[in-house]
């Protein structure tokens, strides 16, 4: 048991206490962006990887997530019965129903988790049970991100349109511009990431994760013998939506912006291609998939701008084709290879 | 958990990796380093990539004639990838990493909102080329462009005096048309002009033929379009083709300018007319230079627009404001601009002490079969900024701040 | 009144676009189950070859083997070694259709393009132009030519036993592979006649294909996998519904409505209008 945590534990000290100490402040907000996506691979692993429902928009769930929390940041940057600015500029008088009780950042915060576990609910309760699956799944689910964007962006006074949410000032009263903030922060996403890492493997390895693969490999089977799979992949799916959210939650004073741009086809896709690449059937292959792409991301477009679309999409023909296990698949052969060589 | 080691060493080459990247050496003392931050890729690629060379050509003039403070001005160029959370974080690389004196930057509302608390964050300057709905004044902004006053105002200033009384607002799904239909509902009101619909579609949308029918049945004298991008293209193609006429039913845009017209094809759009403070063929000696510069840098093929000329005065109205402060430090270059004006392609162009945004002459244009814009009307004399509309007594309610 | 009156030949004329873009993946997508997230970037290919031709109907055919080239070379490069595997085709797609964009923008130029109208186009009957007509007549030739094939040739009933049972039909002696060329070859060249024919009413320009292909795909999913009458029925049906939605509402809500249509509908048909009956255990 030990030997087997050690791996996570020197993941953890260099996360936690290596890279605030040796990361500029820029770059450490850049690396909490990363694990906030990390967060959304992780629950994208475990649906898509343990239990095979290709989400394509889990974007959807970030958005919610982010969107609640930014709502809590602009009331209180607001103050009692002012307005956040854009419902100004976009000629609204009066601050809606639905904002009121965001003001509560208890009840913001819940509502990250628990609004994307509803709707995930909702949506895997009426098509798991009609047994939508595969292509369908992942179509219906991209479409629900196109229309998730034209939603937000068609409610300006509500949501800010497109340009969504930004300059948030304070987060339980740290003033978010201070690097030390940032530093805290930080920890706090490493930290949420960590937990939610273990807790999603002690999942994978209970009897309820056995029954997920065995849904993912042979959905009538299961049902034959007497499980219901709908249920199953249903509960999986609001588990993946609820990080999600949160990982949107996390990400909004991280970042300081939320909008509809960061929760469309696209950004939804990506993640699910960082989680390819990083290795579906590994849920820490998912986690480096969203960290390395990241920051791949970050580093060709500093360094040729126009170069990224071409490497994106090259790595991720490559990967498919020649590596489909990702990252973590790669990892796993090669120290298979090693061993096999040291035994004979 | 074997595979675990492997990401162990990835992760901790990915941390060795990162901070690497942060040991750049300090700016040589005989230069001084400007970001220039736009969409490079991405679907904002198109108009942006302009306006970077446009900025970049200026720069190059700068340079040739001496710097600034005897200095050489070096460009940093980064991609907004026409995604605003990638403007903020970009935005603060120019800052923090690279330590600019100042940006250029931003195209869409959208991406300068991102960038505006990261400048206000870190007392850095941010230049802004682009026409926008007002409403905002940053001190730690300076917008190029036109705002309301400058552009949708004298836009209906002309379509009154053409004797157009019933107006069909179309627009993409955003801030700008939201603000500027907003603004022009005001001015039909205290001017006896009718709106006879208002239309919004959603950004990159390309099937019009449900609104075209709204707007042909409506039958109004005038369409005022604030559509975004593409769009325009499909919405021209299809009005087109269901039979409207410039004459019988001009559209004015305010977001089409010399570099769109030949992707919604001339035929489409000729006799139709637009607003902005700048053209192509703008009469004046600085506009002579500019565009014979543009086009022998970039290419005999090549037409200069608006936002283009906006960004390309940027950067000059911040080296002469540099020289007049003698430093290019942000507080004393801020206190020096006010009043600083300038014979640029689109005549003089002072800044406002008050909102740092620029003195502009107005004109209206017709788009010529040849693709470019012949002016019909101008303001006069350049308009004095004012972004809250506190000038015209009809606009008082439309900004509650 | 009269505008409410025209919504009904504007729905129809929506249905045709959409019809017209989902032909194709009627094929790719209904009959061989691959997820082709690359489908937009070869309408966008048709596009860019009716620029090249300036010429609308030299452009149909070249559009057809250019874009239906293009498809081939992918399906021999890639696709074919993923059969089976619909959710990895999806993914390795979208990584090609990410490098063609760009590959557009770097041969062509960021900005749109003019692909000028023919003359004998221009003008219309009553509400609808003749432009829109003309793609009403190409859609409605496009399914003809689709059914002709696959019901009264022999190679479209090789494609169709090879959908429904690959092993038998393979151990009948139909070569299974050259099949799969074949209908890849045919589904994206029908991607590329739908390129030329969006040329006459929206932008060409890189990011074309991003514009239509979720449509796209919604179609193929409400009409159920495969089926010619399904997805027909689903590109008029949405078609209508979103002319109407618009009509009544606005543009973007219309989206939002037509979204919802289709999860409600899956409840009732939840594998789309038609079925292909299996008895194969998934």
């Amino acid at each position: 048991m030990i030997k087997r945590n050690l791996p996570f534990a020197a993941i953890a000290v260099v996360a936690l206490v290596a890279a605030p100490l040796l990361l500029e402040p820029f770059r450490l907000g850049l690396l909490a962006k990363y694990l906030c996506y990390a967060i959304v691979a992780l629950g994208i692993g475990l649906a898509w990887g343990k239990g095979g429902m290709l989400t394509l928009g889990q974007g959807v769930f970030f958005g919610l997530g982010g969107y609640s929390m930014a709502m809590y940041l602009k009331l209180t940057e607001a103050g009692d019965g002012g307005l956040p600015d854009f419902m100004v500029w976009s000629g609204v008088e009066e601050l809606p129903a639905l904002w009121t009780p965001f003001a509560n950042p208890v009840f913001a915060l819940c509502m990250a988790v628990l609004g994307p576990v509803a709707l995930a609910l909702i949506l895997g309760a009426l098509v798991f049970r009609q047994r939508v699956r595969g292509a369908y799944f992942a179509i219906l689910t991209q479409a629900l991100a196109a229309a998730m964007v034209i939603l937000l962006v068609g409610q300006q006074g509500l949501t800010g349109g497109t340009n969504g949410m930004t300059n948030f000032f304070e987060l339980f009263g740290q003033d978010l511009a201070e690097d030390s903030t940032q530093r805290g922060l930080y920890l706090v996403v490493a930290s949420v990431l960590g937990v939610l890492y273990l807790a999603t493997r002690q999942l994978v390895n209970s009897r309820y994760g056995r029954l997920l693969v065995a849904v993912r490999d042979g959905e009538d089977r299961v049902r034959f013998l007497g499980y219901d799979p709908a249920l199953v992949k249903t509960v999986t799916f609001a588990i993946s939506a609820g990080m999600a959210g949160l990982a949107g939650a996390l990400f909004v004073p991280v970042v300081g912006i939320i909008s509809p741009a960061l929760l469309g086809v696209v950004p939804s896709l990506e993640l699910v291609v960082a989680v390819a690449v990083g290795g579906r059937h590994a849920l820490a292959g998912a986690v480096l998939g969203a960290v390395l792409m990241g920051y791949a991301k970050t580093a060709f477009s500093e360094q040729f701008a126009d170069g990224w679309l071409y490497l994106q999409g090259a790595l991720f023909i490559l990967v498919m084709t020649l590596a489909p296990k990702g990252v973590a698949g790669i990892g796993r052969s090669i120290l298979g290879r090693l061993r096999s060589a040291r035994a004979t | 958990m074997r595979i675990s080691r492997a990401i162990v060493s990835a992760l901790v080459v990915l941390t060795l990796a990162a901070c690497g990247s942060d040991s750049q050496p300090a700016a040589e003392s005989n230069e001084i380093k400007v970001g220039l931050l736009h969409s490079l890729s991405g679907t904002m690629a198109i108009s942006e990539v302009t306006v970077r060379d446009a900025e970049l050509l200026a720069i190059e003039e700068i340079n040739k004639s001496g710097g600034v403070l005897g200095k050489k001005l070096v460009p940093v160029v980064e991609d907004g990838a026409s995604d605003w959370p990638t403007f903020a974080e970009k935005a603060t690389k120019l800052i923090r990493q690279d330590k600019v004196a100042t940006v250029f930057g931003g195209w869409t509302s959208a991406s300068r909102k991102a960038m505006l608390p990261v400048f206000e964050r870190y007392k850095a300057l941010l230049w802004y080329p682009v026409q926008y709905e007002g409403l905002e004044s940053s001190p730690y902004i300076f917008y190029t462009g036109a705002t309301t006053n400058q552009q949708i105002i004298p836009g209906l200033d002309y379509l009154k005096e053409q004797g157009k009384k019933k107006l069909f607002l179309v627009g993409s799904d955003y801030v700008f048309p939201r603000t500027a239909n907003k603004i022009i509902k005001a001015y039909a009101a205290a001017n006896g002009m009718e709106i006879l619909g208002e239309e919004y579609t959603p950004l990159g949308h390309t099937e019009y033929s449900t609104l075209v029918n709204k707007v042909m049945g409506a039958k109004p004298d005038a369409v005022f379009n604030t559509l975004n991008g593409d769009s325009n293209v499909a919405f021209f193609k299809q009005l087109k083709s269901a039979g409207a006429t410039a004459e019988s039913m001009p559209v004015l845009s305010v977001s089409i300018a010399e570099e769109e017209v030949t992707g919604i094809g001339v035929d489409n759009i000729a006799g139709h007319p637009v607003a902005w403070n700048y053209y192509q063929t703008t009469d004046t000696p600085a506009n002579e230079a500019f565009v014979k510069a543009f086009k022998a840098k970039y290419g005999a093929n090549k037409v200069t627009s608006d936002p283009m000329e906006a960004g390309y005065n940027a950067v000059y109205l911040w080296a002469e404001a540099v020289k007049k402060a003698g430093t290019t430090e942000v507080e004393a270059v801020k206190k020096a601009a006010p009043g600083i004006a300038l014979e640029r392609p689109e005549g003089l162009v002072t800044i406002d002490g008050e909102n740092q945004h620029m003195y502009k002459t107005a004109r209206i244009g017709i788009i010529q079969p040849d693709g470019l814009i012949k002016q019909v009307w101008d303001s006069g004399e350049p308009i004095k900024p004012d972004p809250y509309l506190k000038g015209y007594p009809w606009a008082a309610g439309l900004a509650a701040s | 009144m009269s505008a409410f009156v025209n919504q009904l030949p504007i729905g129809l004329s929506i249905g045709a676009v959409l019809l017209l873009i989902a032909l194709g993946l009627t094929f790719t997508f209904g009959q061989m189950g691959v997820i082709n997230m690359a489908h937009g970037e070869f309408i966008m290919a048709g596009a860019y070859t009716a620029f090249l031709l300036q010429d609308m109907v030299l452009a149909l055919p070249a559009a057809f083997v250019v874009a239906g080239l293009m498809g081939l070379a992918l399906e021999r490069a890639a696709i074919r070694h993923f059969y089976g595997r619909p959710l990895d085709t999806l993914l390795l797609t979208w990584g090609v259709s990410l490098v063609l964009q760009q590959l557009a923008r770097d041969l062509f130029g960021a900005p749109n393009v003019q692909v000028p109208a023919p003359s004998w186009l221009s003008g219309g009957v009553g509400i609808l132009p003749y432009n829109r007509l003309f793609i009403m007549g190409l859609a409605i030739a496009g399914v003809v030519a689709v059914w002709v094939y696959l019901n009264r040739t022999g190679l479209g009933r090789r494609t169709q036993a090879v959908v429904q049972n690959r092993q038998l039909a393979a151990t009948s002696g139909i070569d299974a592979g050259r099949v799969d060329m074949l209908t890849f070859f045919i589904g994206s060249g029908l991607a590329g006649v739908a390129g030329v024919a969006l040329t006459l009413i929206g932008p060409v320009g890189p990011a074309l294909g991003t514009y239509y292909i979720v449509d796209a795909f919604l179609v193929v999913v409400a009409g159920g996998l495969g089926q010619l009458r399904g997805a027909v029925l689903a590109a008029v049906g949405l078609g209508l519904l979103n002319s109407y939605a618009e009509f009544w509402s606005d543009a973007s809500l219309a989206k939002v409505i037509v979204f919802a249509v289709i999860i409600a509908f899956l409840q009732v048909r939840p594998q789309g209008m038609f079925v292909l009956r299996s008895r194969v255990l998934t």
